[in-house]
């Protein structure tokens, strides 16, 4: 049959050497629907990506997981909610909380479902407004030593698109507290809160600092020319569209600088 | 799967209606007149059964037959030259027409309404409607890239408006996004003429590899046949519920929603399963439930294939298991598609369906016996000729004349009417008026809508809304990408349909070309009132021969697209809005051409000549005037235009382009500059000197056949060389000016980007919250 990919599917594409081992896994459930554009992100850092299915029993050999966006089982209950229950995730979990402590970055409905499974704490409810947005977000990194971050540095300001419904991030204030106190927010809103999250959070990391969800979505931030279009305001020479590229470079940072 | 409760229906089987022809049957209230009636006796030679009366009425009737069109639409199959069948690969008639994209891609796309269920019920008539067409799509074998809305309200400021127009963005926000399909433009216009009737048109683009291209037939005596997807519920049944009659349980649920139901979440599955089929060659034909449900796919399959075909419709997997056979054949319950499998396939097709976990039932065989038996446990309530059902319902030749109206209308000119009464000319009323229409409910930012909308799933949208057309790549190694646009001009038609279909057609084609792309191919969508009315029946007439008279002259075929008659509230028609989308192709969309500058002194030309074309304009319309001629059609300078812009944006000749149609000069030169928030600096005086027009003019005028472009310094002679060599004219009018944050005309008081950004983009929040 077709031997050329369809749109969206794997290219090949001549990686580093130096990190061409790393493999990233990409979970894909039914309603997944940044897969590809997760694997391109890798691609284009120079990774391995690695397709992984909901249903798979094994986590095979990969030395990262990225929870892509979507809508896992049509998040009709709530975002993430039966996902966390499947077979996968389990896997996933020990993981990341095992001595090796897996890299695992989660994008909006991933950063929902690492809640739902307790890998990171809070929850996310329906945006204040009540409707989807999807619009171009300034993001400041706040912790630029996880393993999804540290290809950035502290405090410096990037811009990601942004895109979903139920992306308002909550928890208690004993738990906020918590999070800013022991440098775990991550990432945060700059100049416009999209959704009405508490303290602008737009992403929080794991004590660890291995396991980091965000609403943002970095993977459309990697290309010139397919990135975020405020991104172009300004002359030519001055664009910044591909601003998300630092989440898949960090981490293959991190997995080639240490023990791999 | 068979329940207990099929035992108490009183089965009208073929038999039974042979023995008893004189049974009283609804056919009126099915939506069937009587010479109808009595041809479906003919046919068969008896009276129909209930179920065959059921399949026979959703077919025939306007949405699924074209009965009043068809005589007409036969032209965009006739106007056809050798150059535009070049690239066609699958013309008009099946699900979706396919093109030709070269290096062995394919491409899929079409249009089409869900006007009336987004009136009854906004969301879910929208989000239907995503589904639907993106179901036509796969059904080709194609995998869907990209989504497209054009949308017609009611006046804005209507209390009703706000329900329709919130209801509508979410379900198609709500739908599309949870397919991962980018929505990366369309079309939002108010016109209170769409009070009770908005139009609510969908658009959806695939790509596929040629020898992935797949049809809807039922082939090869003995292959099976298979109903997958959703189940099969109430919903959307309308008409069939008088059918109840054939059923002995009065306590059944039978009132239920006319307005189908969306799970975006099992087409999602849905269309992961098909490609997954697609790749494995593992159907022989597939075909989307849609309009008319199983009665549509079983005789469409059947009468495309070898013509027969037994289905058991017990074996239909119910959501209510008290639907009567006449229900099961008409619902309409999304998400669902029918395939034809050789039996050597069966155990692949069952794996792919138990991966995605996608519930399937067999429900029959492919014959060679040239009828479409229907059973219900065995006995047969069904025996057609499926061409019958599917083919040769009754095609009308309604009479059409020019409305008595038309010459009254068409000689009220704006030019000297009491609304054009002081007309803006002092540079202060000027500057006012520049805001004012950029603030206005046609002209202003669509953001509200767009930003509910995911345009980057894919990472291969290359452009998208605001700028002239949807751009996405289709081979990443490459760079080949398609570039989409939907226009329509609702009172340009209503002043002169057979022009005003022409200037549809030209507005699409002329945004294609802006982006850089080349213009393929058309799918149209023709919005229109009754077609029993004459005058609206002349509308009809006079756009579907503009629009393929037009077609011609450009170049590129119709390959499919969607009529959508009786948009009418009483004896009021809606103004005829053939909303016309056109495909066209990017060797690399690196290349593609956004609407707005960046680069600080480069030169801004204005491409074509301006004459005083004001009626049917948006600013006469913002001043209550709808009268005289439309502007005029010029498919030549078009055709000329397109090519300077597509080896413009080939040979880096220009940075940015912006076609010039609704509001003129004033509405391009505003949405350029705040494209970017990069400002210019304009100079209309040697343009007001060549063409004979004043200030005003020149920047309201709607002239058709024209563009803005930014040419960067080195590339100006050259740019002009062009120009002048093609015979277009070309004008310098300014430059872009990056540091004054500012938009100045010579002779209109200064526009602040601030300002105009703040007017343009407050109008649709302070509306809709």
């Amino acid at each position: 049959m077709t031997s050329i990919p369809l749109i969206g599917e794997a290219v090949a594409v001549a990686a580093e050497p130096r990190l061409a081992g790393a493999k990233i896994g990409v979970v894909t459930f039914p309603g997944t629907l940044d897969d590809r554009d997760a694997a391109r992100a890798v691609r284009l850092a120079g990774g391995t990506a690695v397709s992984l299915w909901h249903a798979d029993s094994e986590l095979g050999d990969v030395d990262a997981v990225i929870i892509p966006g979507g809508f896992s089982y049509g998040d009709y209950l709530r975002a993430g909610a039966i996902s966390r229950f499947a077979p996968l995730m389990s896997k996933i979990i020990d993981a990341a909380n095992s001595d090796a402590k897996l890299p695992v970055l989660g994008i909006c409905n991933g950063f929902q479902i690492l809640t739902e499974s307790h890998l990171l704490p809070g929850s996310m409810i329906k945006n204040d407004h009540l409707k989807f947005i999807c619009r171009d977000q300034t993001l400041r990194v706040e912790n630029a030593n996880t393993a999804w971050t540290v290809d950035y540095t502290d405090g410096q300001e990037i811009i990601v698109p942004l895109k979903n419904q139920d992306g308002q991030y909550i928890a208690d204030e004993k738990t906020l507290d918590a999070l800013e106190a022991e440098g775990r927010v991550v990432f945060r809103y700059v100049g416009f809160n999209p959704n009405g999250s508490r303290r602008d959070i737009a992403g929080i990391s794991n004590a660890a600092g291995n396991v980091v969800g965000l609403m943002p979505h970095p993977e459309h931030a990697v290309e010139a020319g397919f990135g975020p279009e405020s991104g172009l305001t300004g002359s030519a020479g001055d664009s910044r569209d591909t601003d998300g590229l630092g989440f898949f470079t960090s981490v293959l940072t991190k997995i080639v600088g240490g023990d791999k | 799967m068979t329940t207990e409760t099929t035992k108490k229906f009183n089965i009208d089987t073929v038999e039974h209606a042979a023995k008893t022809p004189d049974t009283e049957l609804p056919w009126a209230e099915l939506g069937l007149k009587q010479n109808e009636f009595d041809e479906i006796v003919k046919v068969l030679g008896r009276r129909p059964t209930g179920a065959e009366l059921a399949m026979y009425s959703v077919m025939w009737s306007e949405h699924c037959s074209y009965k009043s069109s068809k005589n007409h639409l036969r032209q965009f199959g006739e106007k056809v030259t050798e150059e535009m069948k070049k690239d066609m690969l699958v013309g008009i008639g099946e699900n979706a027409g396919v093109t030709n994209l070269g290096d062995g891609w394919a491409v899929t796309f079409k249009i089409e309404s869900h006007n009336s269920p987004s009136f009854v019920e906004p969301y879910q008539g929208a989000a239907t409607g995503i589904g639907g067409i993106v179901r036509d799509i796969i059904s080709m074998g194609a995998r869907p890239v990209a989504v497209m809305d054009p949308l017609r309200f009611g006046a804005i400021d209507h209390p009703d408006t706000a329900r329709v127009m919130h209801g509508a963005v979410a379900g198609i926000g709500g739908y599309g996004n949870c397919l991962g399909l980018p929505n990366i433009g369309g079309e939002m216009v108010f016109d209170s003429v769409y009070q009770g009737n908005p139009l609510v048109n969908a658009l959806a683009v695939g790509v596929m590899r040629h020898e992935d291209i797949r049809l809807a037939n039922a082939s090869g005596k003995g292959n099976k046949v298979v109903l997958f997807g959703a189940r099969t519920g109430g919903d959307g049944i309308g008409g069939a519920s008088v059918l109840a009659s054939e059923s002995f349980d009065d306590t059944k649920p039978s009132k239920r929603p006319a307005v189908q139901v969306g799970d975006p979440f099992a087409e999602k599955v849905l269309i992961e399963c098909c490609l997954e089929l697609f790749k494995g060659s593992l159907v022989e034909g597939i075909q989307d439930l849609g309009a008319a449900g199983i009665s549509c796919a079983t005789s469409e399959l059947a009468s495309n294939g070898d013509g027969g075909m037994e289905v058991e419709l017990t074996s239909v997997l119910l959501r209510d298991p008290t639907l009567t056979p006449g229900e099961i054949l008409m619902s309409e319950s999304q998400e669902r598609m029918m395939a034809v499998v050789t039996p050597e396939n069966i155990a692949a097709f069952e794996a792919v369906m138990d991966k995605w976990a996608v519930e399937y039932s067999w429900l029959g065989e492919v014959t060679d016996t040239g009828r479409l038996i229907i059973t219900w446990e065995g006995e047969v309530i069904v025996d057609v000729d499926p061409r019958t059902v599917a083919h040769d319902g009754p095609v009308y030749d309604r009479p059409f004349a020019r409305p008595e109206w038309q010459d009254s209308v068409q000689a009220n000119s704006f030019t000297g009417s009491v609304e054009d009464a002081g007309r803006p000319s002092a540079p202060t009323e000027l500057a006012a008026a520049v805001t004012e229409l950029v603030a206005s409910p046609n002209m202003c930012s669509k953001a509200w809508i767009t930003k509910q909308y995911d345009r980057y799933v894919g990472g291969n949208t290359a452009m998208a809304f605001p700028d002239d057309a949807g751009v996405v790549r289709v081979d990443e190694e490459t760079g080949l990408g398609v570039a989409l646009a939907t226009d329509a001009n609702g009172r340009y038609t209503y002043l002169e349909p057979y022009q005003g279909a022409q200037l549809a057609l030209a507005e699409a084609y002329r945004n294609v070309a802006t982006s850089g792309a080349v213009p393929m191919a058309v799918s149209d969508c023709l919005n229109f009132g009754s077609p029993e009315d004459p005058d609206v029946m002349w509308q009809l007439a006079e756009a579907i021969r503009g629009l393929s008279d037009a077609c011609m002259e450009l170049g590129i075929p119709v390959t499919g697209g969607n009529v959508s008659l009786y948009n009418q509230t009483g004896t009021t028609p809606i103004h005829p809005s053939p909303v016309v989308a056109v495909l066209g192709k990017l060797d690399d969309v690196a290349r593609r051409t956004p609407s707005g500058w960046r680069e600080d002194g480069q030169a801004i030309y204005l491409l074509g000549t301006t004459a005083a074309e004001l009626d049917g304009s948006e600013w006469s319309n913002l001043r209550g005037h709808l009268g005289g001629l439309p502007p005029k059609v010029d498919l030549a300078a078009e055709r000329a235009l397109g090519e300077i812009l597509i080896n413009a944006s080939r040979d880096g000749m220009v940075d940015a382009a912006h076609d010039l149609s609704e509001g003129g000069l004033a509405a391009a030169l505003v949405e350029s500059s705040l494209r970017y928030g990069v400002g210019a600096r304009i100079a209309l005086e040697e343009l007001m000197e060549r063409d004979g027009v004043d200030l005003f003019t020149a920047l309201f005028s709607e002239t058709q056949a024209r563009a803005i472009v930014s040419v960067p310094r080195s590339e100006e002679v050259r740019f002009k060389d062009m120009c002048t060599a093609r015979g277009f004219a070309h004008l310098r009018i300014g430059v872009v000016d990056a540091a004054g944050g500012k938009l100045e005309i010579n002779g209109v008081d200064e526009l602040s980007l601030d300002a105009l950004r703040e007017a343009h983009e407050a109008t649709l929040p302070k509306y809709f919250g």
